[in-house]
């Protein structure tokens, strides 16, 4: 698994990925690209393979053909002619590189935010139990929680746990962030303090890929914009470009005039 | 009626009744704890395993599940020594039995928690790179364990009262007490009124020490 | 073994039409009883339901073998004369009834509360707003609880053996007697039980299914 950490080769390639879950074809042929350092931001009709897509780049749904490589390193498959599944001793060291935030939370309910956070360190980083509880409460203060740290997730409200979310995440120092519509449990008034810690966090270079409904921070946070629908990437491009009054791509264009209709944006 | 209540003679053999008592809280202690081993590695093993050890597993709790415990208990008591050549007290006996019979039903609460932990939390356990078995221990386990504890509680009360079936093998446990006291001072409603009262007292006492536990510790569904 | 097992046949069988028929009566019985008082324990005034909770604790709160000792010991006393295969039936359905009136409590309650709004917003008398309206939904949660307490009847009616009753498992044991075989009749004895009951448990999965169509 050597990285191969030079500047040219994005951190995340995508390449042709195919993916159907029965007769349903999800992706069909997707290229993805993203930078180091760069945050893109999927946008599209819900689903249009969204989900599927970023649960596949860290192999938590297999894919059926293409190919994904982290740091050029392939994901889920060996990256030899032989194809085969990794290991899931391999697709575990795979996945601590990659951090995921999910749309409902998944914090482990029997344990506390601040064990949320340490329980990755120590098992999978191997850090000693201060070593990791000083990281976490690091964390922990950057999202702005660090008075939660003993609380469990059935006594944070929705933006504190989705925070908490977050923190376990970036604890774990991954190559790349992917988030999954993290706001959209939320209710509108908590979605602003969880934005604010995705936003600080890019300012500080570092690489994500987000799927997002919130439109005004797809347009703040992102350099680039992917417009994905039913299984395919239709347009793509600065934040500027993608949301012009006059954009050219058809299917763009009435899915955010419906978007704006239905937000009153 | 002209049956009037006396409860002299029972207060006279009360100790028959309390060391049953004890002993009928030992033997369900001990054939829980034998049970939930039996049932959790099971349950585990029938999760991760293949299709062959599945099937065993499932016919392990099929058979002691359609078959009456009284009959296992006879079976392992009177049967089982007539083969293998050896001999064991009749406690030993049916504590053998209960564990076996508490494993089965512990196995499907086990299975059923396991089931129920949300993919959501797998995922998440994925997604920090934790490996399989870093997710059993440190996901699985204890977010299953949470979620079977009502399922739990009931079980293990519904175990305690079964103890009494031991008195068909003259186990002197608390309904063996309770005979004992009916054949020798025929004084029949007061033994029985008293002993239903000590099931009743223990296995409610249990049961809302459980409860305590689950409010503690259960997850909000 | 096997000539054993030809030769306890004969006592076997009308064992085991004893167990059946006890098992039909007592869930046939404790079925239609316990219905009605659960749900005269769900609807009914306080005056109702304090002693149907207070029955249904109590009596699922202790051993069913000391049920039976003291319906089938104690009831003499009172001088109510009863035959073993009565006072057997009695005490098995009295301890069904207290599982099915929980059944019953459990089903109703899993029916939401906006149903009975619902209904009573369209006018309907109570009697209607329960047949119409909620039995038809709470069936499907009262049968899975309610079948696998038909299995239970069976099992827990190995019990009566005790009290001299000519079921199955006492046929078992007068063969035990006398052949000094109890590994191998104990074993057939387990096997029946169990064709009876798995047969059952089939059944009622397919019962359950025809019910599964009201989702949530
Ligand atoms: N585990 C699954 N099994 C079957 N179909 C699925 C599964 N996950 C997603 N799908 C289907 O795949 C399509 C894309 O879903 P998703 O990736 O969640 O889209 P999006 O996130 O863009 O809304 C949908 O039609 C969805 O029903
Ligand atoms: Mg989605």
């Amino acid at each position: 698994m050597a990285a191969s950490s030079s500047a040219t080769t994005p951190l995340l390639r995508v390449r042709a990925v195919q993916k159907s879950f029965g007769s349903t074809h999800v992706l069909r042929g997707i290229d993805l690209e993203v930078a180091r350092g760069e945050v893109v931001s999927i946008i599209g009709p819900s689903g249009g393979g969204k989900t599927t897509l970023l649960r596949c780049v860290n192999f938590l749904e297999p894919y059926d053909q293409g190919s994904i490589a982290i740091d050029g390193v392939e994901v889920g498959y060996r990256g030899d002619e032989t194809r085969k599944r990794r290991s899931e001793r391999d697709l575990a060291r795979m996945r601590a590189e990659t951090g995921m935030v999910f749309q409902l939370f998944n914090l482990f309910p029997h344990l506390t935010a601040l064990q949320n956070i340490t329980l990755g360190l120590t098992k999978v980083r191997g850090l000693g139990r201060a070593e990791a509880k000083d990281k976490a409460m690091h964390w922990l203060g950057r999202v702005g929680l660090t008075d939660k740290a003993d609380r469990l997730p059935s006594e944070l409200s929705g933006g504190q746990q989705q925070r908490v979310g977050i923190a376990r995440a970036v604890a774990m120092e991954p190559k790349i962030l992917l988030l999954d519509e993290i706001t959209s449990a939320l209710d509108p008034e908590l979605i602003g303090e969880v934005l604010d810690v995705v936003l600080s966090l890019a300012a500080e270079g570092m690489t994500m890929l987000t799927v997002t409904h919130e439109i005004g921070f797809a347009r703040d946070a992102s350099q680039r914009i992917v417009f994905m629908a039913e299984g395919t990437i239709s347009a793509e491009g600065p934040p500027a470009e993608i949301f012009s009054a006059n954009q050219s791509n058809e299917r763009l264009r009435s899915f955010l005039a419906r978007f704006s209709a239905a937000h009153r944006l | 009626m002209g049956y009037v209540l006396n409860f002299t003679l029972i207060w006279r053999h009360f100790d028959k009744l309390w060391s049953g008592l004890i002993l009928s809280l030992e033997l369900a202690v001990l054939s829980i704890g034998i049970g939930c081993i039996i049932g959790l590695a099971l349950a585990i093993l029938y999760v991760s395993g293949g299709r062959i050890l599945r099937s065993l597993i499932a016919a392990y709790v099929e058979v002691i599940r359609n078959v009456p415990l009284i009959l296992l208990v006879y079976l392992v008591f009177y049967g089982i020594p007539t083969v293998f050549d050896f001999a064991y007290s009749n406690t030993t006996s049916f504590v053998v039995t209960l564990s076996a019979y508490a494993g089965a039903y512990l196995v499907e609460v086990f299975r059923a928690g396991l089931d129920a932990v949300p993919r959501g939390l797998i995922d998440a356990g994925k997604a920090i790179g934790l490996t399989p078995f870093q997710r059993l221990v440190h996901v699985r386990l204890p977010t299953m364990l949470r979620i079977a504890l009502p399922a739990l509680s009931n079980t293990f009360v519904s175990l305690f009262k079964d103890t009494s079936v031991a008195s068909v093998i003259a186990v002197p446990e608390l309904t063996y007490g309770a005979q004992w006291i009916n054949f020798n001072t025929f004084r029949i409603m007061e033994v029985y009124l008293v002993v239903t009262g000590l099931y009743l007292v223990t296995g409610y006492a249990i049961l809302i020490g459980l409860r305590a536990l689950e409010r503690r510790y259960a997850i909000g569904r | 073994m096997l000539d054993q097992i030809a030769y306890a046949i004969p006592f076997l069988l009308p064992g085991l039409l004893v167990t059946i028929e006890v098992s039909l009566i007592t869930v046939a019985v404790s079925t239609v009883i316990g219905i009605v008082l659960g749900v005269g324990l769900v609807y009914g005034p306080a005056a109702l339901r304090w002693p149907i909770r207070g029955f249904s604790d109590i009596i699922r709160g202790i051993p069913i073998l000391v049920l039976l000792f003291f319906v089938y010991y104690g009831l003499p006393l009172t001088g109510l004369n009863l035959q073993s295969f009565a006072a057997a039936v009695l005490g098995l359905t009295i301890f069904k009834i207290a599982q099915v009136i929980e059944y019953v409590r459990g089903a109703i309650e899993t029916v939401p509360r906006g149903q009975m709004d619902a209904a009573k917003a369209i006018g309907l008398p109570f009697h209607e707003r329960f047949f119409y309206v909620i039995a038809p939904q709470a069936v499907r949660r009262f049968l899975p609880p309610w079948l696998n307490g038909v299995t239970d009847a069976v099992k827990g009616s190995a019990l009566i053996s005790l009290l001299g009753v000519g079921d199955l498992l006492f046929g078992i044991q007068k063969v035990v007697a006398r052949t000094y075989d109890p590994l191998a009749l104990y074993c057939f004895g387990a096997l029946l039980y169990f064709v009876m009951n798995y047969a059952l448990s089939i059944a009622s999965r397919a019962l359950e299914r025809r019910f599964s169509y009201i989702r949530e």
